[in-house]
């Protein structure tokens, strides 16, 4: 193993940073950041707010999802610093206190998650959906679903959670 | 005194599961949310060739980097003995390579730094001087003398690793030879990628002082790499934990230790810091481990009524550079000899023979591990392909060649005894529930009209539940798993196990079956696995093996514990123990149901108020050797619609009947029958890795390598039979790759179903639209 020959355990980034005010989950957040910082490593690293989750760091699979001002975006395509100013909200912002939201609670109703990796993505795209169109039909289900990959297979159950919150019969 | 049996939720209750309040809030513990004050992180320089000398690395302006702590070679660690590591199929695999590589994405250095960003910024500043070498590519031409060598390290000088067998040769060539009617066809299935949707990584933690190595892994096999680990390393046992935390996803692919675990380990180990190492998407689908990859040519025997007589098998397996397929170790070619399937035959004879080439090592699992897949698909396709020529219904076909319920315990060609099954009831109940005579109706008239639909048949026998230790064992330790479980003075329990979950919601599955056992409600019970410091000695989750072997343990733990229970019933009862029974979830004096006592109660006095001859406590473990495999099976049909205009093949229905014993719980089962489907679906019609010429891989991404979304995903239409193992302690089968398995030969029959008028015998998976566009061309079938 080859080493610096200065004591570099002490040397941090020398890229230039800046400070960011970011409003998640309601509370406001001061951090400094370098520009090229992703909003999920924000997220994940600086505010230790865990929920997203990094699938492929490259807008393919939906499991960094969050709301920015209600639209649900992939976080690992976002920059921190792009995102001032715009209410974000994360998997931990969306229980109040002990009460689920309906769709944290209608995934446990309809069983529609396994390993768990996907699924913060999922509640929040869904989220999402019903907040623009709280009666969806199926294929508007489908497509808004459509960006969050599950590799367990969950998907017929997550649609049955969408489905019966858009107020039909699974 | 009654029990309400949904209050206690054992088995054959969808009990909702524990895991779910965690995952939902985000407060799932994955890899890479763990962070340990001071951890580095680490980041890998990869080879852009698939083969090439490595003359020269220099490390300097990665170096010179602030926060850049250290660049990992393969001559650092081949100074430490580090530089290969054993595999579980006892080949030897490069950690870092000293002077070549092997396949393109191949580790070559290792970055560590104080931040992610600059790891990645380290590893773009190292230059490697390499030489190309010409790839070999082709498992074919790498058995051709001229062939240059990928594996010149060995002491066979050759890309030839291992010739397999089973069956009876002189006897099935000789049915061959006098047959009235034979069929031959060559299928491929290419190499494909598990693609959890979080890729694998660790967070290694040495302590100095203590001198013991902490490291948090996406694995599903903890204790096995514990072993390996104080092998490799020397270093003693007690001094390693490894710790299996939420995992987003097996599906086998985290069987296998990668070289990043073992130079993270390195890298904490040099600066007594934790290190963190998690790939990324394209480092995953590049480098990790792959499976199928079987060159299969497959032969039938039958008589002219239909009646299947013999198989004869000849494959290529294409393991890329290294041996480190994860298969037990007598099994270099898995269980691939269940090839004979559902059916009875006289005679079968099996041969594979395995091939290096320069890709990353294949034989790893995608949802099925040992090569059951391979071998269901090939007997499935071979079963239609003689229904067509002979032009017979699939259906009847195998109506004719099932084994009989009553010939079971059966054993078959290839010498496995199957346990139990019922073939025609679960082919019938899914041919009902489709109506397939309608649906056969249905096909004549559009085929009249000239449009394309198909029906796919496919009525698989999995093998699973590794396994009984007179056969199997991973580099030496016997495949049973084990369960311990320890019952609180109050009531409630605390239950470890050997295995490990990726997804299959043990922590709620292993509590209802104690829930059953001990007639403690499930909400009492707590479910630990995965930290190899307190969870018994156990082989993992992947195959199909945890119900099978831990649930097994578990279920006797339990019963041992209940053996203690009742002469603790019969002292509080002031009884005999002889006089106590066990009815309804408590115990009871013999007829008379007023004088009981609960679990609860008994717990208590465990503690309080034993007799004088009993040691206090209540708690026992259990080593489960299971005395064999267990073969779930089912019937699956599939009803595909095919546009002539774009060849894109729509999966119209698809029922799924599955058998795999009794179930612990419905909701979970259904759940995971729906994934092994869609997992199934997807190399049937989507998944591919393939290479170029020159070993560049071209599926990089989720943009070529096609994950199923909701939108393809058809609504999964399932059912049941139920036939129980007889040698398993609650008759469960196993259950998480089933449908996997049998699902890619339905979607394809039906496929091949919709064209068989145009003379088309068999297709390879993936049915792309491009594959089944260029057939309606050629036939003149298409839609201009
Ligand atoms: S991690 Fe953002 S889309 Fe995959
Ligand atoms: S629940 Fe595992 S990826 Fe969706």
């Amino acid at each position: 193993m080859s080493s610096p020959s200065s004591n570099a355990a002490s040397v941090s980034t020398s890229a230039s940073t800046t400070t960011i005010h970011l409003t998640v989950n309601g509370r406001t957040r001061t951090l400094s950041v370098e520009p090229r910082r992703t909003l999920l490593d924000a997220l994940r690293e600086d505010l230790h707010l865990t929920g997203a989750k990094p699938g492929c760091n490259m807008g393919q699979c939906g499991a960094c999802t969050v709301l920015l001002d209600g639209e649900a975006v992939y976080s690992c395509l976002a920059l921190a610093i792009e995102c001032q100013h715009q209410a974000i909200t994360t998997i931990e912002g969306l229980a109040h206190d002990d009460q689920l939201d309906p769709v944290q609670q209608a995934f446990i109703d309809h069983d529609a998650l396994q390993c768990g990796f996907c699924t913060p993505g999922q509640v929040l795209a869904l989220k999402s959906l019903l907040l623009r169109d709280p009666h969806p039909d199926d294929d508007a289900i489908e497509r808004a679903m459509a960006g969050n990959l599950c590799r367990c297979g969950a998907y017929p159950k997550i649609l049955a959670a969408a489905r019966s919150l858009a107020g039909r019969a699974s | 005194m009654t029990t309400d049996a949904a209050a206690i939720g054992g088995m054959g209750h969808s009990v909702k599961r524990k895991e779910d309040a965690r995952f939902l809030r985000g407060k799932g513990r994955y890899i890479d949310d763990i962070k340990l004050p001071g951890m580095l992180y680490m980041d890998i320089v990869r080879s852009p060739y698939a083969h090439a000398n490595i003359k020269s690395i220099d490390a300097s302006k990665a170096l010179a980097l602030p926060g850049v702590l250290a660049v990992i070679t393969g001559k650092d660690l081949d100074a430490a003995g580090l530089a290969w590591m054993p595999t579980l199929m006892s080949d030897k695999q490069m950690v870092l390579p000293v002077d070549r590589v092997v396949y393109q994405a191949q580790e070559v250095a290792a970055v560590v730094a104080t931040e992610r960003y600059i790891a990645a910024d380290g590893v773009a500043l190292v230059e490697v001087d390499y030489e190309p070498l010409p790839p070999v590519i082709d498992p074919f031409k790498a058995l051709e003398p001229d062939a240059p060598l990928v594996r010149p390290d060995r002491e066979a000088q050759t890309n030839h690793i291992w010739h397999w067998e089973s069956g009876d040769k002189a006897r099935t060539d000789q049915l061959f030879n006098e047959a009235e009617v034979t069929v031959k066809e060559h299928i491929y299935l290419p190499r494909i990628h598990v693609s959890s949707i979080e890729t694998c990584g660790c967070v290694a933690s040495f302590d100095k002082v203590s001198g013991k190595l902490t490291v948090y892994m996406t694995t599903q096999a903890p204790h096995a790499i514990r072993t390996v680990y104080s092998l490799v390393t020397g270093i003693q046992e007690h001094k390693i934990r490894i710790v299996s935390p939420d995992i987003g996803g097996g599906f086998g692919g985290k069987v296998p230790v990668y070289p990043g675990y073992v130079i993270a380990s390195v890298a904490s180990i040099q600066t007594g810091l934790p290190v963190k190492w998690i790939e990324d998407r394209s480092e995953n689908l590049q480098a990790d481990s792959f499976a199928r990859d079987y060159h299969i040519t497959a032969e039938l025997a039958a008589k002219n009524d239909g009646t299947m007589q013999a198989l004869r098998v000849k494959t290529l397996a294409d393991h890329g550079a290294f041996d480190a397929a994860a298969n037990p170790s007598k099994f270099p070619a898995g269980l691939f000899s269940i090839i004979t399937g559902s059916y009875r035959l006289d005679a079968a004879h099996v041969e594979v023979d395995g091939v290096y080439t320069n890709k990353p090592s294949g034989g790893v699992a995608y949802r099925c591990s040992f090569r059951v897949t391979e071998a269901v698909h090939t007997i499935e396709r071979m079963v239609d392909t003689l229904a067509q020529k002979l032009q017979r219904d699939p259906a009847a076909v195998r109506m004719q060649n099932f084994i009989q319920p009553d010939a079971f315990p059966y054993k078959s060609a290839t010498g496995w005894e199957y346990d139990s099954g019922n073939y025609p009831a679960a082919l019938q109940k899914a041919m009902e529930k489709i109506d397939y005579a309608g649906l056969r109706r249905e096909q004549a008239e559009k085929r009249a009209r000239g449009e394309l639909m198909g029906i796919g048949i496919s009525t698989f026998t999995e093998i699973v539940g590794a396994g009984p230790s007179h056969t199997f064992d991973i580099l030496g330790i016997k495949m049973f798993d084990s369960c311990e479980i320890r019952v609180h003075p109050t009531g409630s329990a605390i239950v470890r196990i050997g295995v490990q979950t990726q997804g299959q919601g043990h922590e709620t599955t292993f509590a209802q079956i104690v829930a059953e056992e001990l007639g403690l409600p499930v909400e009492n019970i707590t479910v630990e696995h995965g930290d190899t410091d307190t969870a018994p000695y156990g082989l993992g989750t992947y195959a199909s093996r945890s119900t099978p072997t831990a649930g097994a343990a578990t279920a006797v733990a339990a019963r041992k514990i209940r053996d203690k229970a009742k002469k603790l019933a019969g002292h509080l009862l002031e009884v005999s123990p002889d006089d106590v029974e066990w009815v309804d979830y408590h115990f009871q004096v013999k007829g008379v149901p007023g004088r009981s006592v609960t679990m609860k109660d008994i717990a208590f006095a465990a503690y309080t108020n034993f007799p004088p001859d009993l040691e206090a406590g209540l708690e026992a473990v259990d080593y489960y050797d299971p005395p064999n495999l267990t073969f779930p099976f089912g019937a699956y049909i599939c009803v595909v619609d095919i546009d002539r205009g774009t060849g894109m093949v729509k999966i119209r229905r698809f029922v799924a009947v599955d058998d795999c014993g009794n179930i612990i719980n419905p909701m979970i089962v259904d759940g995971q029958i729906h994934g092994g489907l869609t997992m199934g679906m997807a190399p049937a019609l989507f998944e591919a890795i393939t290479y170029d010429e020159n070993g560049n891989m071209q599926q990089s991404n989720f943009m070529d390598y096609l994950l199923p979304t909701a939108m393809e995903t058809p609504v999964w239409e399932t059912d049941k039979t139920t036939t129980p193992s007889p040698h398993h302690p609650f008759g469960a089968k196993g259950v998480g790759e089933s449908a996997t398995v049998g699902a890619p030969p339905a979607i394809a029959n039906a496929v091949v179903d919709a064209l068989s008028h145009l003379g088309v015998t068999h297709l390879d998976i993936p049915i792309t639209p491009w594959k089944v566009y260029q057939i309606l061309q050629e036939h003149g079938a298409a839609e201009s």
